[in-house]
């Protein structure tokens, strides 16, 4: 058939958007592999870089250690987090929401603030040091309890969707039958859920094998891969074994990013058919249970983060308790000071406002245009790809591919617009897994009603799409941003003296031993990002709501 | 009436599958054509085809004597409306019919005056500013067919229209539809399965099977002149045997010796004969009677149709017949009574297997 005005403008578009994760994607990954096989001076060695890595048992133990907390941690959260979940969702307890609200807050705040709260609660000056019994909180266990933590609300988001397809049918079968609810919840909840909590641990896996930011502030000696990779180009400019460890950092990665998908496309057989959402009955020992733990959940989430509160507003731990701001007196600390925190914000919006445009208009040709199917296949694979890249490896990548003398985008190297590039790509397959579930919602036959109406598919796309999906929109708009205020590891490696971020002076001034201003800004970053979701909540509440005014059914 | 469109020789594979096989058909200016078939007949793959939505194999498509077989959709001229009716739900009513006027430079005033006007043929001018989400149904149905009624296209496709409706609203849209494609004197593309609506509103039915078209004609000569065994099955009920030649205008079903008016030329053929064509006979003087037991006896209104066993001569065979309920209730007819009925002879039809 021949190409129409519409087919010449989205092969245009698509080929945009392609080059654009190409060159964000493809080519720095590349660099890394190829910079993993050369020498110091740029010359091919094969793999001899690998196998002076795999004799040094320093740094081959780091893998052993690395599986070791992940694993560990994989199992504590997903426990944790289906029984929390499975409160929420099955239970009849008061209070429902306000646990959902709390348990989301690790998201809010850089992941190695939870390690300095836990330095200031079992560290050598701690509150509670009694209670470690003489183990040390700088090791395997703090970063184990720091990555609970940080893990908790990603497991929790994925274990309440997979609880909540339930089939009520199915539920009410099993009544009939005088099913006990143990063989109920044996036969009926735990398979529908099954996809769920497996998806949920390889994402916990994932999250916790390649943060460095945790094992860098509690880990003491205790070497991970992860910071193996910051050590070895920061410490030691040693690129090329910073680029070998990363290669073996992507492997597992890459590993539980293919079971995951796997998995996922199971999950979805469930979702589609059309099943009735169970509510739960009142069941008053049942509930009270299920009150009392997600209280304890809870406190020691508030805990943490209250304790971090504590630490940025005490004026000298542990000698001056008294209350006072001098904590917050960035400028007077090595770090990047209150340029840092405004850096980040603005990295934030930039991140929030090009990610969203990116994504959804890469999502939308995915899911709508109806010419070039390879086109549309290669971008939705490469959108896929960012999952599975851990932020320090693809740092590390834009270090090789952006800052070599020969690449023409050179300019953009050590400027905001790499910081927010590599952002957007870090966080791009989620976003893009959002902005694709909204649009598949929406009628295919739109387009056709418009190509038969001879409009441009851009009019459809502003006056039509675009409208319908602004919830999801705003949703990809508030991801991309409270992740770029938090986000270490993708950035560490590309910020320089005058585009510092929040987030890298939290680990810089820790590094320093300036622990307590670390919490006071990892503290700025949690208040701006619950701050924009309080405001993001009241937008959609009240002004969303006027323009969505054709949702109702009454005039 | 001249030839508006014309579908020849098209071919469709998707993979291995041959979704349509060697399609030709034309359309008068100004007709009205349903193609009809059950699900899987390749009749919605020939609509898109037609709307450049999908693009044929092989084959060639025109319309109003220009050559459409490898235009986009936007650069044909057709209307359409999908079973799902795709209104734009954040757009008024108004803005949703006049989402295709807007290009064409037309001041305000004409295009608001052609939003009045179709509004009033649909009968919906109380709703211009309504939400598709507060219409029921069959406004929103409405609503789609003005929508692809404002450019006056030239050609108007319909993909199943009214599946999606309750029964009372189908039958009334129906006639509404086929009235308002009348006084436009657009020609009109219907798909559908149902086989009641494509005889109540079409002028001619496309009837097709297995990516063929099966038989074409007017609703008429389809429901009394069906050439082969699935049109005969497909619309309306039938009663089918396989038969033996006895002579070119008798034949034997069963063991029975059967007249037929029809001239025979198979050794082995297939009959049908519609419930309705089938007599009880009440003096004997009608022409192939056979005797029968009433086995099932099914009340449908104005109606009743019974399942009678028949005892031809070698074995018993089902046989359905619709009676007057009337008849059937004054003349003490029950399950299990006797009854002697008569296939006519100019009612049993020689169909292509």
């Amino acid at each position: 058939m021949k190409k129409s005005k519409d087919d010449y403008l989205t092969i245009f578009f698509i080929s945009i958007i392609g080059i654009y994760i190409f060159i964000a994607l493809a080519f720095p990954m590349y660099a890394i592999f190829s910079k993993s096989v050369e020498n110091k001076d740029g010359i091919f060695i094969g793999f001899e870089n690998y196998q002076s890595y795999f004799s040094n048992p320093a740094l081959v133990y780091s893998i052993y250690n690395s599986l070791f907390i992940s694993i560990i941690t994989m199992v504590i959260t997903i426990t944790l987090a289906f029984v929390f979940a499975y409160a929420l969702t099955k239970s009849c307890m008061i209070g429902k929401s306000v646990f959902r609200s709390i348990a989301m807050i690790p998201i809010l705040v850089p992941s190695l603030l939870s390690g300095i709260s836990l330095i200031y609660l079992f560290g050598k000056q701690g509150i509670f040091r009694e209670l470690m019994m003489g183990y040390e909180i700088y090791g395997p266990i703090g970063i184990i309890i720091a990555e609970v933590f940080y893990t908790f609300p990603h497991a929790l988001l994925i274990i309440i969707t997979a609880l909540s397809i339930g089939d009520a049918r199915l539920y009410e079968a099993a009544k009939v039958l005088r099913s006990k609810s143990i063989r109920t919840f044996f036969t009926v909840t735990l398979p529908s859920a099954k996809y769920g909590v497996i998806s949920a641990a390889f994402v916990v896996f994932t999250l916790v094998i390649t943060d460095f930011g945790i094992p860098k502030v509690i880990g003491g000696q205790f070497n991970v891969l992860a910071v193996d990779v910051y050590k070895q180009v920061i410490g030691q400019q040693n690129f090329e074994m910073g680029a070998v460890v990363s290669v073996v950092l992507i492997f597992p990665a890459l590993l539980a990013f293919a079971v995951d998908r796997i998995v996922q496309r199971k999950q979805v057989a469930i979702l589609t058919s059309r099943s009735v959402v169970h509510e739960p009955n009142k069941n008053k020992k049942f509930d009270l249970i299920m009150l009392m733990y997600c209280s304890i959940i809870s406190v020691f989430i508030l805990t943490i983060i209250g304790m971090c509160l504590y630490a940025s507003l005490v004026t000298f731990w542990p000698y001056n308790l008294s209350l006072s701001l001098t904590n917050y007196q960035f400028d007077l600390m090595d770090g990047g000071g209150w340029d840092s925190y405004y850096n980040s914000i603005r990295m934030a919006c930039y991140t929030a406002f090009f990610g969203t445009i990116v994504v959804f208009t890469g999502a939308y040709f995915v899911e709508k245009s109806r010419s070039i199917k390879t086109g549309r296949s290669i971008l939705h694979l490469l959108s896929m790809m960012p999952m599975a890249i851990p932020g320090l490896v693809l740092g590390l990548a834009y270090i090789f591919f952006f800052n070599h003398p020969d690449n023409p985008l050179n300019f953009i190297y050590g400027t905001m617009a790499i910081l927010v590039i590599c952002t957007i790509t870090h966080f791009y397959t989620v976003s893009h897994l959002t902005a694709l579930t909204s649009l598949k919602q929406i009628d295919n036959e739109f387009e056709h009603v418009s190509s038969s109406l001879k409009q441009p598919f851009y009019k459809t796309f502003f006056r039509v799409t675009v409208p319908i999906s602004l919830p999801a929109i705003f949703e990809i708009g508030i991801y991309f941003f409270v992740n770029a205020m938090t986000t270490v590891s993708a950035v560490v490696f590309l910020y320089s003296s005058k585009t510092n971020l929040a987030s890298v002076a939290v680990l810089n001034m820790d590094d320093a031993g300036d622990i307590a201003p670390a919490a006071a800004m990892g503290m700025m970053i949690f208040y701006t990002n619950a701050a924009v979701r309080i405001i993001y909540v009241l937008v959609t509440k009240k002004i969303l709501v006027r323009f969505q005014k054709w949702r109702t059914k009454t005039v | 009436m001249e030839q508006y469109l014309s579908v020849k020789n098209i071919n469709k594979y998707f993979g291995d599958f041959q979704a349509l096989n060697n399609v030709s058909f034309d359309v008068k200016e100004g007709e009205f054509v349903c193609i009809l078939g059950p699900s899987g007949c390749g009749k919605t793959t020939l609509l898109r085809v037609i709307a450049g939505l999908e693009s044929q194999s092989e084959g060639l498509i025109n319309q109003n004597n220009k050559d459409i077989s490898l235009l986009p959709p936007d650069q044909r001229d057709f209307g359409i409306v999908f079973q799902s009716y795709a209104l734009f739900p954040n757009l008024s009513v108004k803005n949703n019919i006049s989402f295709g006027l807007k290009t064409r430079k037309q001041n305000k005033e004409t295009i608001d005056k052609r939003v009045d006007e179709l509004l009033k043929l649909v009968g919906l001018s109380d709703h211009i500013n309504k939400y598709s989400a507060q219409l029921s149904g069959g406004e929103q149905q409405r609503v789609a067919l003005a929508r692809a009624l404002a450019p006056s296209p030239g050609l108007l496709l319909l993909d199943e229209p009214l599946s999606a409706l309750d029964a009372k609203v189908r039958q009334h849209l129906r006639l509404e539809i086929k009235n308002l494609q009348r006084q436009l004197g657009v020609t009109t593309i219907m798909v559908t399965h149902d086989q009641e609506e494509a005889l109540t509103m079409a002028d001619r039915i496309i009837l097709m099977n297995n990516g063929v078209i099966e038989q074409e004609g007017s609703p008429q000569d389809l429901y009394s002149k069906p050439k082969t065994a699935f049109s005969a099955n497909f619309i309306g009920t039938t009663n089918l045997f396989k038969a033996k030649k006895i002579s070119e205008s008798s034949i034997e079903i069963n063991g029975s010796a059967l007249e037929c008016n029809e001239n025979i030329k198979d050794d082995l053929l297939t009959v049908t004969i519609r419930p309705e064509d089938i007599k009880i006979s009440e003096n004997g003087n009608e022409k192939n009677i056979l005797n029968g037991t009433i086995k099932e006896l099914e009340f449908l209104g104005s109606n009743i149709r019974g399942h009678i066993e028949v005892d031809f001569k070698s074995e018993k065979a089902n046989v359905i017949c619709n009676f007057a309920s009337e008849y059937i209730l004054n003349n003490n007819i029950k399950n299990n009574s006797s009854v002697r009925i008569s296939l006519q002879p100019h009612a049993l039809k020689v169909v292509n297997e």
